[in-house]
Formats: C-alpha cells, sequence, structure tokens
C-alpha cells in the first residue's frame, strides 16, 4: 500500500468528503484506496461479508464526473460507506448473517440505502453480523465470527460487529449500524469508535430486515462524533414507507457536533448503571470522562431510574415475541433457503425442514422463546408484563430528565472479550447489553464514543450519552465536547492507537 | 358416528331442536389500491402482476395503511350502527400457511375499528313479513391472503395434489369481518334469516359503494355457524360451514346443517367442532378442518403500524356521507310509487331501482318507468347476459320516447321498435325514429282512406258495427293498423271508424 492510501484510509469523513469536492482527490481514488485496504486485511478481520467492487467504482466515477461538471455535491458525497448486511440493497445479496438467505437478492433499496445513494455516497458493500442480529460478538454469524482490529483473538462486539470493526480496521471511513438492544452503541465501545442509535422513528425501518420491529433503529457509525452527525443527517428524516417514522425536522445534529458545548449542561449520572458486574478499568475510565466533563463546565447529577433492573427481562421477551412473528416468513416457500423439497416431504414438512436447515442455534432459540412468550395463557405473564415494564422504564427515563439534560453510563460492563469465551453461555453474552437495552426499550436516543483504553487489557472503553427522544443533538452537543477534550490530552482520536494490522 | 348422508328431514328436526346462528362475512373492500401498498386491486390480472415488496411480505417490507379502507369501514360500521372506537390497533395473528406471504395476517383482535351494531332484515313467515334484529358484534378489518390453486389430486384440496400454484395478486387487499352475535330464537325460519341478513347487508354494501359484492368472485363471502339444541338444554358445539358462494346457498348451507346436526344426536352422537365445506351441486357439506384443538394464533399488536384514533369530527363527516339505508328506500319507494311487495322485489333483484328512480326523476310515469327496465329492457339484458346499467339505453332515451308516446308521436308498438335500434346501436331515439320512419301516421285523410279501404274489404263486419256490434271494430282497426304497418294510433282509427259509420259507444 502507497503512503498516498495509507494516509487515505486514515481520514475523517469530513476531511475526505471537502478533498473531494475541492478536487484534491478524486472519489475514485478514496475507493480505491479503501477497497485495496479490505483486500489487504480482511480475510483476518471478517468485517465483510460482501464487498461490491464494480459498483463502488462505478459509483464513485460517477461522482467525480458531476464534480467536474460542476454539480452541487452533498456534505459526504464520494466518501465510501460500509453497509450492515441487515438493510436492502437491490440486486446485491442480502443474508442479515443467515444461511436462510443465502443467495437472495432484493429488488429493491431500504430507505437508508436510498438516502445513501441520494447523497452520492460510495457503497463498498455489506457487513458481517449476528444472524438477524441476535448477539453481541457477531460470532452467531452463519459466515463465521468478525475479529477485533484491537486484538484479532477478541470479538467485537455485536450484532453489528462487522461495521465498527470495518472503520476500526480503516476499510471504510463510515458504516451504517442497526441497533435493537446495543448492536450499534456496544460494538462501537468495544473498537473505539462512535456509534449511535437515533430516536426510535428517526431513521426509516424501509428496507430493515426487522428482528424486533418496535426496538430497531438504523443509526451512524463513524471514527468521530462529527462524521457520525453528518451521516445520521443523511440518513435522517420522515420515510412515508414508515408508518413508526416521526414526521418532523431532524435536530441539527451537525450544527450540535461543531459546537460541541456542556457548559450549564446537567449531565445525569444513572445510579443503576454502573457499579458490581462491571470491569474495573471500565469504571475508572468512565470516572475520569465524567471528571473532565464536570472540568468542561458540565453540572453532574446523580439520577436513580429504578425499573432499569428489570429491563433485560422485558427485553428478552419483546424481542423474542416479536422476533418469532417476524421471521415466520423464512420458510423456504419463495426465497432463501429451501431444504427437504425431494417430492416426499408436504409443504408444512418443507417449511420445517427448511427452517431448522437455515436458521442457527441462537435464532432458533429467541424463536421458541418468543412464541412461547406470545402463547394463549402466557401472553398476559409474559409479553403483557414485559410491555408494561417497558412503560415503567420510559417513566424513569420522563424523571431523569426532569433532572438532566442527558444522562450517561457506561456503554458495556467490560472491554471485548475472547472469540468464543460466551459463544456457549446466553445469559452472559446477553448481560453485556445491560446499559444499552433501556434506551431500546423507551425508544429515545443514545450515543457511545471511546474514553479510552482499560489499564488491564488495554482495550477501548466506552461511555454512552442518553438524551430524550427527537433531542439527539444533545448526544453530539456533549459527545463532541468530551471528544475533543480527550483529544486534546491525548494529541489525537483514541483509534489512532488501534495497533496496526 | 355419522356420515354425511344421515339426515333428519328439516321439519321433523325444528320439532325437536332450536337452531342458533352466527354468520362472519367477508367484504372485499372496492379501494383503487391495496391494504398496506399501492399495488392494484383489479380481479382477474394475470397471477403476480399485482404485487410488489410489501404485499409479497419480502423481508423489510413495511406496511402503510390505506385510509380510504379505514374511511370504507367506519361508513360501514356506522350503516350497520356500530360504536366507532376511538383508538384500536392491528394485531398479527401468527400461522404458517403458504398464501400468506409473511405468515401472518395483518388484522384486528381485541380492538375491532367497529363494535356493537346492528341490521333488521325481513324474512316472509306464513303470517307475513316478519322483521328480525341481526346484531352485529364487530367489523374489523385485514388484509387478504393469496390464492391457492392445487393441480392433479381428486379434490382440489392441498392434500392429495401433485403441486400448488399460489397467486399473491389478492394478498393484501382490504378485507371488512363482519361478525354477528349469536342469533337466537328463529327457529325454523333460521335458513331464511341468514339468507336475509347476508343479502341485507350486500345491499348496505352496495349502497354505501364500498364493493362491488359479488359472491361468485368472492368479493363477498360467508361462514356458516350453526349448532342445535333441544329446546331447555344448554348451546350445542357448532360448526363452521365454509364455501358458501351464493344466497342461495347460505340458505340451504343452514338448512342442511341443521338436518344433519340433528341426525348425528338424534343416533346419540355429539356435533364435532370443525370447519365444513359447502357442495353447491349436493346441496350438502363435507368436514373439514377440526377445530377442536383450538389453534393458537400469538395475537400481538403490529409493530410496524400506529393505532387508528378517528377524531370525533372525522367520524360525523363519514356520518354525513351516509346514503339512505336500503330497507328504509325501499319502504319509501313503494309508498310512492304504489307498488307491492312482489313488484318491489322484481325490481330489486333485476337491479333496477335506481333507473326507475332516475327515469321517474326525468319526468317518466312510474308504472311506465318500471314497465321498460323490468320488461323489454330486462329481457334484452338477461338474453345477453349483463346487467340492466350496462344496456345502452338511457334514462334519457326513456324519457324522450315516454314523451313522444303521450303527444301521439309514437305507440306503444313503435316506442318498442325504437329500443330495439337502440339497443342495435343505430344511435339515438330521434335518430332510429328518422331512419325507421317509425312515426304514428296521424293524418285523418289518410287514416280515413284505410278505413274505407277496409269496410270495402269486409262489408259483413261493416254491417254487424252498423247494427251496434261495436265489439266488432277491432277486426276493422286491425286491417288498418296493418296497412299503416302499425304506424297509426289504435284509438284514433277506432274514433274515426265509429264516426264514419255513425255509432256511438
Amino acid at each position: 500500500m502507497s503512503s498516498v492510501d495509507a494516509d487515505l484510509i486514515r481520514q475523517s469523513a469530513s476531511v475526505l468528503a471537502a478533498a473531494i469536492s475541492e478536487g484534491e482527490v478524486s472519489s475514485l481514488e478514496v475507493t480505491k484506496a479503501h477497497l485495496a485496504r479490505i483486500a489487504e486485511v480482511d480475510e483476518r478481520v471478517h468485517a465483510f461479508l460482501q464487498v461490491t467492487s464494480e459498483a463502488a467504482l462505478a459509483a464513485a466515477e460517477l461522482v467525480d464526473e458531476k464534480r467536474r461538471s460542476g454539480a452541487k455535491l452533498g456534505a459526504l458525497a464520494g466518501v465510501p460507506i460500509a453497509v450492515k448486511d441487515v438493510l436492502t440493497m437491490r440486486g446485491v445479496p442480502t443474508t442479515c448473517g443467515s444461511k436462510i438467505l443465502e443467495g437472495w437478492r432484493p429488488p429493491y433499496d431500504s430507505t437508508v440505502v436510498a438516502r445513501l445513494r441520494a447523497a452520492d455516497m460510495v457503497i463498498l458493500g455489506k457487513t458481517n453480523m449476528d444472524e438477524f442480529a441476535m448477539g453481541s460478538s457477531t460470532e452467531h454469524s452463519a459466515y463465521g465470527p468478525t475479529h477485533n482490529p484491537w486484538d484479532l483473538t477478541r470479538i467485537p462486539g455485536g450484532s453489528g460487529g462487522g461495521s465498527a470493526a470495518s472503520l476500526a480496521a480503516f476499510e471504510a471511513p463510515l458504516a451504517i449500524g442497526t441497533d435493537t438492544g446495543g448492536s450499534i452503541r456496544q460494538p462501537a465501545a468495544l473498537t473505539g469508535t462512535v456509534g449511535v442509535k437515533p430516536t426510535y422513528g428517526g431513521v426509516s425501518r424501509y428496507g430493515l430486515v426487522a428482528l424486533a420491529s418496535s426496538l430497531d433503529q438504523a443509526g451512524p457509525c463513524a471514527r468521530s462524533v462529527l462524521d457520525a452527525a453528518l451521516l445520521h443527517s443523511v440518513i435522517a428524516g420522515h420515510d412515508p414507507r414508515d408508518s413508526t417514522s416521526i414526521n418532523a425536522p431532524v435536530p441539527d445534529v451537525v450544527a450540535a457536533a461543531n459546537r460541541g458545548d456542556v457548559r450549564g449542561l446537567r449531565i445525569g449520572l444513572v445510579k443503576e448503571l454502573g457499579g458490581a458486574g462491571y470491569q474495573v478499568g471500565v469504571l475508572q475510565r468512565f470516572n475520569e470522562a465524567v471528571e473532565l466533563l464536570q472540568g468542561l463546565g458540565a453540572e453532574v447529577v446523580e439520577v436513580s431510574c429504578p425499573n432499569f433492573e428489570y429491563a433485560l427481562g422485558a427485553y428478552y421477551l419483546i424481542l423474542p415475541a416479536e422476533a418469532s412473528s417476524n421471521l415466520a416468513r423464512f420458510d423456504g416457500m419463495r426465497y432463501g433457503l429451501r431444504a427437504g423439497d425431494d417430492g416426499s416431504n408436504s409443504v408444512e414438512q418443507v417449511m420445517s425442514i427448511s427452517r431448522e436447515a437455515g436458521f442457527g442455534a441462537e435464532v432458533k432459540r429467541r424463536i421458541m422463546l418468543g412464541t412461547y412468550a406470545l402463547s394463549s395463557g402466557y401472553y398476559d405473564a409474559y409479553y403483557g408484563q414485559a410491555q408494561k415494564v417497558r412503560t415503567l422504564i420510559t417513566r424513569d427515563f420522563n424523571a431523569a430528565f426532569d433532572k438532566a439534560d442527558v444522562l450517561i453510563s457506561p456503554t458495556a460492563p467490560t472491554t471485548a472479550f475472547k472469540i468464543g469465551e460466551k459463544v456457549d453461555d446466553p445469559l452472559a453474552m446477553y448481560l453485556n447489553d445491560i446499559a444499552t437495552i433501556p434506551v431500546n426499550l423507551a425508544g429515545n436516543c443514545a450515543m457511545s464514543l471511546p474514553v479510552g483504553l482499560a489499564p488491564a487489557d488495554g482495550l477501548p472503553v466506552g461511555l454512552q450519552i442518553m438524551a430524550p427522544p427527537m433531542a439527539d443533538d444533545r448526544l453530539y452537543l456533549v459527545g463532541s465536547a468530551l471528544e475533543s477534550a480527550l483529544t486534546d490530552k491525548w494529541g489525537h482520536l483514541l483509534i489512532e492507537e488501534v495497533p496496526s494490522l | 358416528m355419522s356420515t354425511n348422508h344421515e339426515t333428519v328431514p328439516f321439519e321433523e328436526a325444528m320439532t325437536r331442536y332450536e337452531p342458533i346462528i352466527g354468520l362472519e362475512v367477508h367484504v372485499e373492500l372496492g379501494t383503487n389500491s391495496k391494504m398496506f401498498c399501492s399495488c392494484s386491486t383489479t380481479f382477474g390480472a394475470a397471477p403476480n402482476t399485482q404485487v410488489c415488496p410489501v404485499c409479497l411480505g419480502l423481508p423489510g417490507s413495511m406496511p402503510v395503511l390505506n385510509r380510504v379502507a379505514v374511511e370504507s369501514t367506519i361508513r360501514i360500521g356506522l350503516a350497520l350502527n356500530c360504536d366507532i372506537a376511538t383508538w384500536c390497533r392491528f394485531a398479527r395473528k401468527n400461522y404458517f400457511y403458504p398464501d400468506m406471504p409473511k405468515d401472518y395476517q395483518v388484522s384486528q383482535y381485541d380492538e375491532p375499528l367497529c363494535t356493537n351494531g346492528w341490521l333488521d332484515v325481513t324474512v316472509a313467515t306464513d303470517e307475513g313479513p316478519q322483521v328480525v334484529r341481526v346484531e352485529i358484534e364487530r367489523v374489523h378489518m385485514e388484509e387478504d391472503t393469496g390464492k391457492l390453486t392445487h393441480a392433479g389430486g381428486a379434490t382440489g384440496r392441498i392434500h392429495g395434489a401433485d403441486y400448488s400454484l399460489v397467486d399473491y395478486n389478492r394478498a393484501g387487499i382490504p378485507l371488512i369481518e363482519i361478525v354477528t352475535k349469536t342469533v337466537i330464537g328463529t327457529g325454523s325460519l333460521a335458513p331464511a334469516v341468514a339468507r336475509a341478513y347476508v343479502t341485507e347487508l350486500r345491499d348496505v354494501m352496495r349502497a354505501l359503494g364500498v364493493s362491488d359484492v359479488r359472491m361468485e368472485e368472492g368479493s363477498l363471502r360467508c361462514d356458516a355457524n350453526l349448532s342445535i339444541n333441544k329446546p331447555g338444554e344448554g348451546w350445542g358445539t357448532r360448526s363452521e360451514t365454509k364455501n358458501v358462494n351464493s344466497l342461495r346457498s347460505v340458505e340451504r348451507a343452514v338448512h342442511s346443517e341443521i338436518e344433519r346436526q340433528a341426525a348425528v344426536l338424534d343416533s346419540g352422537g355429539r356435533v364435532i367442532q370443525e370447519t365444513r365445506h359447502f357442495q353447491e351441486d349436493t346441496g350438502r357439506s363435507i368436514s373439514g378442518r377440526s377445530k377442536e384443538q383450538a389453534e393458537d394464533y400469538r395475537y400481538f399488536p403490529e409493530p410496524d403500524l400506529v393505532p387508528i384514533a378517528p377524531s370525533l369530527a372525522w367520524v360525523e363527516e363519514l356520518r354525513a356521507t351516509l346514503p339512505e339505508v336500503p330497507s328504509v328506500k325501499r319502504a319509501r319507494l313503494q309508498e310512492t310509487w304504489g307498488i307491492n311487495e312482489f313488484e318491489l322485489a322484481t325490481l330489486v333483484n333485476a337491479g333496477a331501482v335506481e333507473l326507475v328512480e332516475a327515469s321517474i326523476a326525468e319526468g317518466v310515469d312510474p308504472a311506465a318507468a318500471r314497465k321498460w327496465w323490468t320488461g323489454e329492457l330486462l329481457r334484452v339484458a338477461n338474453e345477453r347476459g349483463v346487467e340492466l346499467s350496462e344496456l345502452p339505453v338511457t334514462v334519457g332515451q326513456i324519457a324522450r320516447v315516454e314523451a313522444l308516446i303521450a303527444d301521439g308521436s309514437l305507440n306503444d308498438k313503435l316506442a318498442r321498435q325504437v329500443f330495439e335500434g337502440v339497443l342495435a346501436g343505430e344511435g339515438d331515439v330521434d335518430l332510429v325514429i328518422a331512419q325507421r320512419g317509425l312515426a304514428v301516421v296521424s293524418d285523418d285523410g289518410a287514416l280515413l282512406a284505410a278505413i274505407d279501404e277496409a269496410l270495402v274489404a269486409e262489408p259483413d263486419v261493416a254491417e254487424k258495427i252498423k247494427s251496434g256490434k261495436i265489439q266488432a271494430a277491432g277486426a276493422i282497426v286491425g286491417a288498418v293498423m296493418k296497412t299503416t304497418k302499425g304506424q297509426a294510433d289504435a284509438a284514433k282509427v277506432r274514433a274515426l271508424l265509429l264516426e264514419r259509420l255513425g255509432v256511438s259507444e
């Protein structure tokens, strides 16, 4: 790899976009540099399930042509991006990390992908994920795990481990993730990158293959807060194709990221998210960040959200219930894998055999949990009860936001663990999302950004900022202020410390 | 254990048992686009040509509710005297079947849009017409499934078929399900009540303009639930008869199911809770899926859609668009047109009510309007196998012909010839008259010449008339009509003839 290429892949998206728009570098050069990087390292990282080189190069050339013709370009025009393989892209295989969708080429673009295209961004390919976004390590991908660029023997978090790892490995400057219980934020924390789960309804779910419809939300993944904001503003906004999409102006996240100011802001420490069960090094870096925020002029208050204790339990009823229904359509009848169709089996048997062959263990586990939770006679005790908990958690948030403008916590209880370490212990795996799940249940927004390396293992630690619904700009206001204070302290972004592969 | 062939004659069954019926009617709404996407709903298109990612349930696709479908449902609810929910949701009904793209159906479960209504229906009894109030439990919305065609095998059903084809054009078409409360105490009128209810419901839908309600095309489908019990005993186990594809079949299905269940109970057997399939040819039903083990549909609120919360203002706006209730309208017409029950039924069955009404509005005499639409024109419509309204005859043309008859320019016979020409596509009324030369001969001189000619030819008849046998005048009038090729006014010919012979009536 030439030094020019090496320079290009380490640049932020905002710098690349400016250089492309000024004609200092072409989108084609930038795209080629990233494709070369993918070719060089992805065998070891396995961030991508599909690299769409030809389409990417064609899209890059188109942007360059557009620029030469003097057309006005968007803020991220010509910048490459990786897309989690749970969003449909016309004509490109979309697997959701599952065997059951192998070979399926959607005939339509998801709204997120359509908006990336409309913004003249260059899509590099589809990133790895836990099967149907069920998992916190990307080990549940049917196509093999993704490796954390900070330590290839460790997981990059999940379910969006591929998107996060692609950023940390400098394979892409930006990525799209989806977050149902922390699948953007926890991988961001574990890879030293920035990830945002926008307000539910802030980004269209049309074309996002549903895991749990009432929790899923697509969002930006980046290496800096400003880059995340730029991407956020490209993908957010009302979409008539998604009935749950909010029809209101998108908060000005880019202005907030550019401003980065916490003076006079009340920051709430959530008492229930921290302490026992959290790694010492995680808490240490978190506490240092809190002090830093205080030093920047924020008022730090403690808030209590007593019902967060029940969040994990409620989540693991609501998510499997919705998933069991959302995943019913994968029955081998219309697309994807069909097994057992040898003329001896009935339709019902072929459906059953196909699902048995196509789904992995974690998916089956959750389908069974959800089917049970929705069953007649159990509905009230499980699904109904979980919905009540959800209401209580929303009330906890409302009360907390009366006392504080934003809330903060560690994003994940631990740093990245070893591949294989928790894969056979579902409960241990589920606990990774203990701090991120409440936000999905309540539908508000949150960001994870890196606040240092844990002293004991030298792995990234993430801090989570939570804001009220449709106050996504506050995430960027606080995140950007904290990021620049940390950058001042270290002399660079934390991601610069990632070992070269 | 009973077989399908063991039955107790209906009259006899009614001496020992009381029937309880419940009807579930599905109506396909006539919206232009489907319930959750913009695909066309036109019937009869080539298979799988009216589909998109949404109605195919492709991964990632999401539903967006059709506003017109909600409006239609609210209007139906209002017409059926229902309460309209101020807030309600869709639910997913989960079950695996290849005609369902998502393996769940978006429906409504415990929060239907309309509840608690009623519809009065009239049935004929030996003591005259009797009004029965059928109470409506709920009216809810759901999406239709695709249509399966099973090839090979003897029964045309999925079991034993060589292969099955599925057409998703129908998937996602908005369906309304109208469920009655149990209808008790109708006794031997039960089959007639069932038929009258579905008929009335069809007329209400038609008047609302929300559906074309064609049972043969499946845009109105009826499932008939029935149980019987001995007087004073608890309710029996019910069966649900499907595949009831005509109004007549509704009545026959209830009738035959009473006969079948009576035989089962008489022989000491037990009625099985099951789905039965009505057979048009035999008038009986055959056993289908058992419902002894209630299927668990794992309903839960559809998270991809937002709740429906119709404002009071919107509901009132829709209430203002309601047409006159068909039964009320019929009573009014019967009164103003001075016709009896039977004559009204003829008009209704011919689909002529609106046409007659419109003709009268154009100034046509009610009796004449009925005569044309249910006489000559209905005959032609039946011959051509089309609806009356599809004939190339307009209300305006009826009015024109009637005006010409009134001023003596046409007589009845000529008028028929005018319509013959119009129906044959020869043009408008006046053009047909001109081209066919269909004017009444009103020139007295010409008529008198023809009369004289006829009197000369029939001297005996002339004598008879002169001698006072006025009824003999018909023969001369007939002869004159013949020579004038029917283009004379017969009454005028008769008057001239009597004058000529100096005879008075």
